[in-house]
């Protein structure tokens, strides 16, 4: 007797197993159990799980039957003919979607010669057993594994196409490239994904080689006149909204220009792109602290003595602007309500992109790198025929990560570039790397991709032939222009009187304390109190309490606690975070008194 | 011979005894005074600029010169580096434990070395043998029980008895010792023992005394769970998991001037603070050369100092060096700082801001380095 669990719930027992197993596969290869059912066998523990749950990770499969797949060159035809569709095969019986668990009990095939009659199932395509993103590669079977995971993961962070209705769509944070191209070495998840309606990336000319040591350490070398004709272009996206809330009190926000009399008024050129019904015109240049759109809210409290104050509003400010260090040009203004019926005014601004030195780039196995400089056409070494490549890839990445599929669709490429026809590269199915070869030859080059360059700056001939071929180059969405970030002076936090942390707030970088050890480890004590006199702050103490006291500024005296008013005060320079210290420890119930002495 | 030993003289002050007496050793003694002057200046300028200058930061150098590689020992923490058969804790966790003195380590281990006399191949093996602590459990062949007559019967293995001289009267003595209310029979290699007073004979208690009698002690060195002969260039060591030097030196084959253990607290009870500080020294040089890392002793030597100078082995811990310090804001800024604040308070400490950390709170000048002077202007 064998339990049968149904989702996991102990439903009752079967007499035979396997007969029970077979039946119930039978009747859904038969269209008569749901497709997504999936059953398996326990023999361990003598049980049968029936999956039925939302949620499983499940894999379409060919069904074997004795040793012979069922996907028969007969389908195949008809498939070709479109007289059937996948999910007629399903109906079918012919595949199915196994979950993780019922696969625990199959036999797949890896290729059909490799059917024995222990097997039954075959996978769709050698590639099935890839993810989407990791059949993307090329060459993927001469690929490190741990690259391929890698490089899949960067692919999803590129910038492309990601939508056509782009335009009417208010997606946060958006990069859309601007020529986007299909990949000349391209595999049949390319085909299977319909990539032409979403493209992400561009066909570059590669050489792989140094450049004054310019691209060490992952570093890439751009040609500055490919990114003058349109390379890596692309355009970031961001919106902006703004909303009539509603508050207790029949209290509302109002969206227009605010009046002066506003609490926090900025200033008026902040608001001077303001059309009169206070949002910004499309099209609009805008710079750092410009107000998209202006806004006016009602008081946070209501104390009794603001409702009879008839004179000044008080009505705060809270308009929405640019943040530090953020520019662009309003691409769409959109006018509309919420759910809640309120007033909803949303703004999409555009920046154009250029690559700059520090954005980062990538090929599909995860070769990725960042500009470290941009040569001009002039500088850029040039092959006999004349062609100079739009990027020179550092060789020192390749021994170390082994990815072989990077060098080959270089070739690939090539071939690709040079007969004009896209090549296959779908790992365990690609062209052969011998074959590409002998096409570049049949081409007029030579069959290794190497060529003879010579130095852009000198003319002198390379003493070494350099690979030189096509490559499909990604940008990443992750741009210097979201993250340089410096500063000198600036905002400081309230309790502390130290600088604010972040690039949003405008911050500094940390001096901690093992970088504070440095100093102290150099002997370097005055540069030491120099670096942390940000907070820097002079407290009047009393002598003979040991006490902070203040100025008293209407008796024009010093206020002291519990001594005379005759003991001496005198100013003390401490860092104001020591005072907070100080105040702290008071509040623990202790009470700290500082004991003065001359300093010389 | 004059010559030399009164122009030693004259740098008694500024040269350390031990480099005057290298120096006397070294230089012949038809030397002539004006090179004899001229090899002490040399030997005073060297000196002087071997020196650590006034003002050098020597704690926080050495904790950046320890600290920084000790990041990179994170990474091959699980490294075996032990004699053959014995896993020892190197590494990471090794070095946490000494730095934190700890009284109880994780491997515990002695190298006992013999007297010269003892120093051959057999006697090595048999010593080893000698101090390991047996249990009953080593030497039982069976141990039965007779339940009609209330008795246990346990056979002893005479092999393995014979390996270390020892007699079942002697076991039925450690047995009579170990057990009360029992009387212990001996017949050849078989024991039986029986509740002394047949009053209450009770079976359960025989029954529990079956598996009891086996971690009876029976001979060896309490303590010694393992032990390993091994030639150390001309040496014949016993390496020992397990330590207690306290009884290892009564035995009168041990080498007593080349004996100790790894455990700090243990060599510190029985050797004294001094000998805790140099093995403190041996033992932290040991990690990090065994880690392939390369770290001046001079470092080593100041955390042992540190370590070692209220004269009891004190953890670089909060409960250690850090609550010796003097100042009250540098036990606070230290982990626990509402503790060292709220007892300061309370015992109405005064904090002289004399060192580094006390001033960079308060944000004045450090007494190091550049700090360490002052200008007085008239």
């Amino acid at each position: 007797m064998t339990d049968v669990f149904l989702n996991s719930i102990y439903v009752g027992t079967v007499k035979n197993r396997d007969d029970f197993i077979e039946k119930v596969v039978t009747e859904r290869r038969m269209n008569r159990l749901p497709g997504m059912l999936n059953i398996e066998n326990d023999d361990v523990r003598d049980r049968v799980y029936i999956e039925l749950d939302h949620g499983r990770v499940v894999r379409p499969l060919i069904v074997v039957r004795e040793g012979k797949s069922t996907l028969t060159d007969k389908h195949v035809e008809q498939l070709e003919r479109n007289e059937i569709s996948f999910s007629d095969l399903v109906k079918q019986g012919v595949v199915e979607y196994l979950d993780a668990a019922e696969e625990e009990n199959a036999l797949v095939a890896f290729a059909d010669e490799d059917i024995t009659p222990e097997h039954t199932h075959l996978e769709l395509a050698p590639f099935a057993v890839l993810g989407l993103n990791a059949a993307m590669v090329p060459f993927g079977h001469h690929c490190h594994g741990v690259r391929l995971s890698q490089g899949s993961k960067n692919q999803k962070q590129a910038v492309g196409y990601y939508a056509a209705n782009y335009q009417v769509r208010m997606d946060m944070d958006v990069n859309l490239l601007h020529y986007p191209q299909l990949p000349l070495v391209s595999t049949m998840m390319y085909d299977v994904s319909e990539y032409e309606k979403h493209p992400h990336g561009q066909n570059l000319i590669v050489a792989v080689m140094t450049y004054k040591g310019y691209n060490m350490e992952d570093a890439i070398v751009i040609n500055k006149s490919s990114v003058d004709r349109g390379l890596g272009r692309s355009t970031y996206f961001r919106p902006l909204a703004a909303e009539e809330l509603r508050y207790s009190g029949g209290l509302v926000d109002e969206i227009g220009v605010p009046d002066k009399e506003v609490k926090g008024y900025r200033s008026e050129r902040d608001y001077r792109n303001l059309e009169t019904d206070g949002i910004i015109f499309p099209e609009a240049k805008i710079g750092e602290a410009d107000v998209i759109i202006g806004k006016t809210s009602p008081p946070r409290f209501l104390s009794s003595a603001d409702e009879y104050n008839l004179t000044t509003s008080s009505s705060r400010e809270s308009s929405i602007a640019l943040q530090h260090g953020e520019s662009g040009v309003v691409d769409f203004v959109m006018l509309t309500e919420n759910s809640e019926g309120n007033k909803l005014v949303q703004v999409r601004l555009r920046e154009q992109r250029i690559p700059e030195i520090g954005d980062k780039f990538i090929s599909r196995h995860a070769q990725k790198g960042v500009i470290s400089l941009l040569v001009p056409d002039a500088d850029m070494p040039f092959t006999a025929s004349g062609i100079k490549p739009d990027l020179l890839f550092g060789p020192h990445g390749m021994p170390s990560r082994m990815t072989i599929s990077h060098l080959m669709e270089l070739l690939g490429g090539k071939v690709a570039a040079l007969s004009g026809r896209i090549v296959d590269a779908t790992s365990f199915q690609s062209e052969k790397e011998d074959d590409l070869r002998k096409e570049l030859l049949k081409l007029g080059f030579r069959e290794d991709g190497t060529e003879t360059m010579y130095n852009g700056i000198t003319g002198d001939q390379y003493t070494t032939k350099i690979y030189i071929g096509n490559m499909f180059y990604m940008r990443l969405k992750h741009m210097v222009r979201n993250r340089v970030h410096s500063r000198a002076t600036g905002p400081i936090q309230l309790l502390t009187r130290q600088p604010t942390e972040g690039r949003a707030k405008e911050g500094g970088l940390r001096l901690g304390e093992m970088e504070k050890d440095t100093f102290v480890a150099h002997g370097a004590s005055a540069l030491l109190k120099e670096r942390f006199d940000a907070d820097r702050t002079t407290i009047a103490v009393c002598e003979d309490s040991g006490l902070m006291s203040f100025m008293d500024s209407r008796k024009n005296e010093f206020h002291r606690f519990g001594a005379s008013e005759t003991s001496p005060v005198s100013p003390v320079e401490m860092s104001y975070a020591f005072k907070l210290l100080l105040d702290e420890i008071r509040s623990l119930g202790l009470n700290p008194r500082l004991k003065l002495e001359r300093k010389c | 011979m004059t010559l030399i030993t009164t122009t030693l003289e004259t740098y008694k002050e500024k040269l350390p005894k031990a480099i005057i007496e290298q120096i006397a050793l070294l230089v012949p003694e038809t030397i002539t005074k004006a090179k004899l002057d001229k090899i002490c200046e040399n030997v005073l300028e060297e000196y002087v600029s071997a020196q650590v200058e006034s003002g050098d930061s020597v704690g926080l150098i050495g904790a950046e010169s320890i600290g920084e590689p000790g990041t990179q020992m994170t990474l091959n923490t699980f490294h075996f580096a032990g004699v053959s058969e014995m896993n020892v804790t190197t590494g990471l966790p090794r070095l946490i434990e000494l730095l934190d003195a700890r009284k109880k380590i994780s491997t515990e281990i002695t190298e006992v070395f013999l007297k010269k006399e003892f120093n051959n191949a057999e006697s090595v093996k048999r010593y080893a043998s000698m101090i390991k602590e047996t249990l009953l459990k080593d030497y039982l062949e069976e141990v039965s029980l007779d339940m009609a007559e209330l008795k246990l019967i346990v056979k002893l293995n005479k092999q393995r008895m014979d390996l270390v001289d020892l007699k079942p009267v002697q076991v039925a003595k450690m047995l009579e010792k170990a057990l009360k209310n029992y009387k212990i029979g001996v017949e050849e290699f078989t024991l039986t023992i029986v509740q002394s007073s047949t009053k209450d004979a009770d079976f359960f208690s025989l029954y529990k005394l079956k598996e009891g009698i086996k971690k009876v002690y029976v001979n060896g060195i309490k303590g010694i769970t393992q032990v390993l002969p091994v030639k150390k260039g001309s040496d014949y060591v016993i390496m020992t998991a397990g330590t207690n030097l306290k009884d290892l030196y009564k035995l009168e084959f041990v080498d007593t001037f080349r004996t100790f253990s790894n455990s700090v607290a243990e060599v510190e009870k029985i050797l004294g603070i001094e000998a805790a500080r140099s093995l403190i020294v041996d033992e932290l040089m040991k990690v990090i050369e065994s880690q392939g890392l390369n770290v001046d002793v001079r470092h080593i030597m100041l955390i042992a100092d540190t370590m070692c100078m209220s004269g009891t082995v004190l953890g670089i811990n909060r409960y250690g060096v850090v609550k010796e310090k003097p100042s009250v804001l540098a036990r606070a800024s230290f982990e626990t700082p509402i503790v060292h604040l709220i007892n300061a308070a309370m015992a109405g400490e005064v904090d002289t801001l004399r060192s580094v950390i006390e001033n960079v709170m308060i944000n004045q000048p450090i007494p190091v380095g550049t700090g360490t002077v002052k200008l007085k202007v008239k």
